[in-house]
């Protein structure tokens, strides 16, 4: 193999009119470069690598947050991992490309469907820039001023949010608070904040896992001149009802769930879904159906006209590269799940949480809140606690004193179908 | 030849039949549990199919798509190099940890600080921040970071120089970052000219952002007066690294003048693309915009030990809800550490062996639209077949029909009709041979019988697809389309 490349090299350099290597970098400006060999460590051989890269999760969690562990079905790695769809670039010469089109096409009508919204992008980066990228899409609608975002909403999120609002001069961000006795949203404040002017964001179940009444938030959130729905945990979809039937502007959020595993943190899946009376404002990429020159189905990227390698500074977002590959994993994963199996995982994840809550009834920790809930749940905890138990190996939520001081001393539990009573009774028995 | 199969695969709501899926989906609790929600218990609309018609469709669907594997696939700036699967098992080991699981993140961390101190090494900036999704996102976090850097020492500047030969991501990064760009021609040389540079400054100039090896595959030789003028004016020089791979082991960024700048792992780093990500984009700094870098700030404490900190007031936030595109970012890690020092410089000069050689073949053929020498990729254009009708994209179409992905066509956008070719480190001169010989034949034919170009491509799963007819009907869901193309299952 090496003597077929150094061949390859005398010909190649022979043919390029270069007689050495050097001269390639040859006209560089000698100031710049290097000068010496890159004080890097390898080159490691793959065993090695194998060896070196190895870690294991602690033997129970209960954490979730916008990131969930969830079961996936030995077809998605299957299919996922086909180099056509895991190597191919952004499907810019669609003749090539119509399995990965297509394959979006279907995660965008399952999306939609899911959300019971009208249309879907191809992805987002994650639910947090998804719904930053929703703020400023209302902004382009005109005539907003503010962004009244429920203090439930994921904490990550609404500091993505601000992070993103940071250039747009003027733009308020305010606080809609929860009920501290229920943990849904003070409909009340809700209804004071929502104005023609101002944008209003709620997250369902939202970040406590309590499941807000979207009759009552849609009442309230009908005053305001936009309104958008967040679901952080998009298996829920497969037993709440869908938010589009609140009449909001659009639905964004986390998929991660539907078939990608948390990965330490990432990469996670953005779905941004909307009213198709916003689609040219929409950011992101969106697949559309056409046909080809014999009149066939085929599908294509559309409605570039917003996107930025045609209108460059004008676009309607800067996005290029997104998270097509986790789209396509969670394309396979509702397929393989379908209807049925994603109620059935919903339910089991909302019986978990409250045969987790029913063993808890039993120690000092208490619910936070007296809502029905879905998968997640506050606790009262204490942080040394839950450090004795991460020392133990189980992993007892995520505390909330960081992002809401007023709930220090109480942590975020998960339960989800990967969860077991046997896990329950492991944490229990610590307590 | 690709072998693309002629089958048109129907869409999962066409295949879908009721009662089909029987969900065997794990239930370790008493589903009883749960009766509070029974009001919600009516299922959501999925399609119903079994087991192995998931497997099939989709199996079916990735016969539709070229990717590397296929065969070379020289997308200009997209840097389509081979995955090697090794990196595969660096990003497996995490997928179960969740990121609240401190034990388990502690030693995915020090992978994570281990691999910056190599990036920072490679690159010769300071500071970097891994969590930015995609390049397009570490744009954004680098202009964001420039914005709040200028606000800490009480200045409001405005504009941003971003030369036409850029990506179009990066005036649009502007523009969320709250800058307006102003459009800066290169000279004849293909290459930002300093003296032009130096017209544009002025107080309001925040800072300028530069592709190097620029988008024609030419090296920024005024680079260093660039950067020094840019400095004595107050400004910032941004740099976009997806052309990092020209220059890997041979020149860094931070010795010649960059303040801030992103890399593409997904292309200099040979992690796969996915069809359109996850990427991963980390924003790089030198050491005076450190302090404004995105948070968690990922900090060693005194024993060397890696760990997430928030407490960093003159950060411009948080930009992503967890960490970032972890997986990708070790994918990467693997990369590096399996090439070692030598290996990426070995890389980098190979990269450029290939286009030059296939440069040099080409422009006999195709003219050359640049004297300037070039690195890893270059341009050429359609103009000798334009007086006979045959387009860059009718090039490109033609291609497909012979085995290969096209190159980049109509970018940059100071080349008209361009064809921006990248063909990488990884082709085999055999590869480079038959791609080269390919666009011969297809130059061949433009000057003998250019009316047959509309036709291409014949051997592809559909031919010649029609974008305008998308746009004007925008069918975006299977809903919007008439119930007996599945559009009824909806309301079935």
């Amino acid at each position: 193999m090496d003597e077929t490349r150094d061949t390859d090299l005398a010909r190649l350099m022979e043919q390029a009119g270069v007689s050495g290597v050097e001269e390639l970098h040859g006209h560089l400006p000698a100031g710049v470069l290097l000068g010496r060999p890159l004080d890097l460590e390898g080159p490691v051989d793959e065993l090695s690598l194998r060896r070196r890269f190895t870690a294991s999760p602690s033997r129970v969690c209960f954490a979730g947050g916008g990131i969930y562990h969830h079961h996936i079905p030995a077809v998605v790695d299957a299919v996922a991992s086909r180099q056509e769809f895991l190597t191919a670039y952004t499907p810019y010469q669609p003749e090539i490309s119509q399995g990965t089109l297509q394959a979006a096409f279907e995660f965008q009508s399952m999306m939609a469907s899911l959300a019971g919204m009208e249309v879907s992008n191809a992805s987002m980066y994650d639910g947090a820039t998804a719904l930053a990228e929703a703020a400023l899409m209302a902004l382009r609608t005109g005539g907003i001023t503010r962004m009244a975002v429920a203090r439930s909403v994921n904490p990550a999120y609404r500091k993505v949010l601000c992070t993103y609002l940071r250039a747009m001069p003027g733009v308020k961000v305010e606080e809609i608070p929860y009920d501290a006795a229920t943990g849904r949203l003070d409909a009340q404040a809700a209804r004071d904040l929502a104005g023609k002017d101002a944008a209003l964001f709620v997250q369902q179940p939202n970040y406590f896992g309590v499941i807000e009444d979207m009759t009552e938030v849609g009442a309230a959130a009908s005053g305001a001149g936009f309104f958008g729905v967040v679901v952080a945990e998009a298996v829920s979809l497969g037993i709440l009802p869908a938010p589009g039937g609140t009449g909001c502007d659009v639905v964004v959020g986390e998929a991660q769930s539907l078939g990608n595993p948390p990965s330490a943190g990432g990469p996670l899946l953005g779905f941004f879904c909307a009213r198709k009376k916003h689609v040219r404002n929409m950011p992101g990429r969106i697949v559309g159906l056409t046909r080809d020159r014999l009149g066939r189905r085929a599908f294509c990227l559309t409605l570039a006209t917003r996107e930025q390698h045609i209108r460059r500074e004008k676009a309607t977002s800067n996005i290029c590269t997104n998270q097509a590959h986790l789209a396509l994993r969670a394309a396979v994963f509702l397929s393989a799940l379908g209807p049925e199996g994603l109620r059935a995982v919903a339910l089991q994840c909302a019986s978990g949480a409250r045969a987790l809550r029913d063993a808890l009834s039993s120690t000092p920790h208490r619910c936070v809140f007296s809502s029905p809930f879905f998968h997640e749940f506050a606790v009262r905890m204490d942080e040394a606690t839950h450090a004795r138990l991460m020392e133990a190996g189980i992993v007892a939520g995520i505390p909330l004193g960081t992002d809401y001081p007023e709930l220090e001393g109480c942590t975020l539990l998960c339960v989800t179908e990967m969860n077991t009573m046997e896990d329950i009774a492991c944490l229990t028995s610590h307590l | 030849m690709t072998g693309f199969p002629v089958i048109l695969e129907p869409l999962l709501a066409e295949l879908s039949r009721p009662g089909s899926n029987p969900a065997r989906t794990p239930r370790p609790f008493d589903a009883h549990l749960a009766e509070d929600l029974g009001a919600y218990a009516s299922p959501p609309r999925l399609p119903e199919v079994c087991e192995f018609e998931t497997v099939r469709h989709f199996t079916r669907l990735s016969r539709l798509n070229y990717g590397i594997e296929t065969g070379m696939y020289p997308l200009g700036s997209c840097t389509m190099k081979y995955n090697p699967k090794v990196s595969e098992v660096a990003a497996a080991c995490v997928s179960d940890i969740h990121p609240a699981d401190a034990p388990a993140m502690e030693r995915v961390l020090g992978w994570l600080a281990d691999f910056r101190e190599a990036l920072l090494e490679i690159t010769g900036m300071d500071d970097a921040c891994l969590w930015p999704a995609a390049g397009a996102h570490g744009e954004l976090a680098g202009m964001l970071v420039i914005g709040k850097a200028l606000e800490a020492r009480g200045e409001k500047r405005r504009k941003v120089l971003v030369p036409d030969t850029a990506h179009g991501t990066n005036p649009a990064s502007c523009t969320i970052a709250g800058f307006t760009t102003v459009n800066v021609p290169s000279g004849r040389s293909g290459c930002l000219e300093a003296d032009q540079v130096a017209r544009h400054l002025d107080a309001d100039v925040a800072a300028l952002m530069m592709t190097n090896p620029n988008t024609l595959g030419v090296f920024e030789r005024d680079i260093e007066r660039i950067a020094g003028l840019l400095h004595d004016n107050g400004s910032y020089l941004y740099m976009d690294g997806a052309n990092l791979n020209a220059l890997l082991g041979v020149t860094r960024p931070g010795d010649m003048g960059v303040d801030c700048m992103h890399i593409n792992l997904h292309k200099t780093f040979g992690a796969p693309h996915g069809g359109g990500g996850p990427g991963s984009g980390p924003v790089l700094v030198k050491a005076d915009l450190s302090r404004f870098l995105p948070v968690p700030r990922l900090a060693r404490d005194a024993s060397g030990r890696a760990r997430l900190m928030d407490d960093a007031p003159l950060s411009v936030g948080r930009i992503h809800g967890g960490l970032g595109n972890v997986a990708v970012v070790l994918k990467a890690y693997a990369y590096v550490l399996s090439l070692g020092a030598q290996g990426l410089k070995d890389a980098a000069v190979r990269s450029c062996l290939n286009a030059n050689y296939l440069r040099k073949r080409l422009e006999k053929t195709f003219g050359s639209v640049c004297p300037s020498p070039t690195l890893h990729e270059f341009v050429i254009s359609d103009r000798a077949f334009r007086d006979k009708g045959v387009s860059a994209m009718d090039i490109a179409k033609a291609l497909m029909d012979k085995g290969f992905h096209p190159p980049t066509v109509y970018f940059p956008l100071n080349v008209q009709g361009a064809l921006m070719i990248e063909p990488t480190e990884s082709e085999p001169l055999r590869e480079l041979e038959r791609f080269a010989l390919a666009m011969e034949e297809i130059a061949g034919a433009a000057q003998v019988s250019p009316g047959d170009f509309g036709s291409h491509p014949m051997n592809t799963p559909v031919e010649r697809v029609d974008e305008v007819w998308a746009a004007r009907n925008l069918i975006l869901t299977w809903h919007d389309m008439n119930p007996s193309s599945g559009g009824g299952y909806l309301n079935g």
